[in-house]
């Protein structure tokens, strides 16, 4: 039985546990080279966010189930400012402005699900999914 | 919270610099690696890099733009770069991040690497010697 790990973020070194954490937990669930390396990407970029834009948050990383499908959910959550409009960091090209890139839409590639909700001062939930093929 | 920073060494090779990452590098640490990167070619006047990344299974957007500044960089110096040994889940990843690297010449490993630096230093010498 795999328990769901949650990771509190708060340094760059954070981020690093947690895309261990998050590969580790991808080759428990049977998840290829390749599929753990995007998982670990991806909770890279989603992590990195949380240090730069929120200061600290969390990353909750479990095994996950639909329609009899198994896969891995990662869960990413702060309350920090919040993200105005959405639609503008998911754009591509957007993180690829110098230096402090959001990363979104290169987390949203690497996985199968990606869904975001952000509110001005309140903070940003990030849910990502992979599913095993 | 004091981090220790992790320090890649960096060797000499003749004219050229290599350096394998071997370890997860957390940001400040990769940081601290461009920025020793730049002060050894500076110091050694060398002809080329090699960055290998072998053993490292996740490259980022941060590490990945890192690599490309460090290529960048060392070129306005005039140092030639190579990244070998990328694995293929890297550059999967790399290429669905959007980082394809331009202008980073590549190589499967760092024997080849060091091939293609001799090849293009030599090239270099060969404009230098028609300029004059």
């Amino acid at each position: 039985m795999i328990q769901e790990r949650t990771l509190l973020i708060r340094s760059d070194l954070d981020i690093v546990s947690a895309r261990v954490e998050g590969r580790d937990m991808a080759k428990a669930l049977g998840f290829g080279t390749i599929d753990q390396a995007r998982i670990a990407t991806a909770i890279s970029e989603l992590a990195r966010n949380v240090v730069l834009y929120a200061g600290e948050g969390t990353v909750s990383i479990r095994p996950a189930e639909k329609g009899g499908r198994k896969g891995i959910e990662v869960v990413c959550e702060d309350k920090g400012p919040g993200i105005e409009d959405v639609s503008v960091v998911m754009q591509d090209g957007y993180s690829t402005s110098r230096g402090l890139g959001m990363g979104l839409p290169g987390a949203k590639r690497l996985m199968d699900d990606f869904e975001i909700d952000s509110q001005v001062g309140v903070g940003t939930k990030i849910i990502v999914r992979k599913w095993l093929r | 919270m004091a981090t220790e920073l992790i320090r890649i060494p960096i060797l000499q090779i003749e004219d050229f610099l290599v350096a394998s990452i071997q370890v997860a590098l957390h940001d400040r640490s990769a940081v601290q690696f461009r920025d020793d990167l730049l002060q050894r070619i500076f110091d050694t006047k060398a002809k080329g890099l090699i960055i290998d990344l072998t053993a490292v299974d996740i490259v980022d957007s941060f590490i990945g733009r890192l690599i490309g500044d460090v290529a960048e960089m060392a070129a306005l110096m005039g140092t030639r770069v190579v990244v070998s040994g990328l694995q293929p889940a890297v550059a999967i990843t790399l290429t669905e991040l959007g980082l394809e690297l331009p202008g980073i010449i590549t190589a499967l490993n760092l024997e080849k690497g060091i091939a293609i630096l001799r090849r293009q230093v030599s090239q270099d010498s060969d404009t230098e010697e028609e300029a004059q």
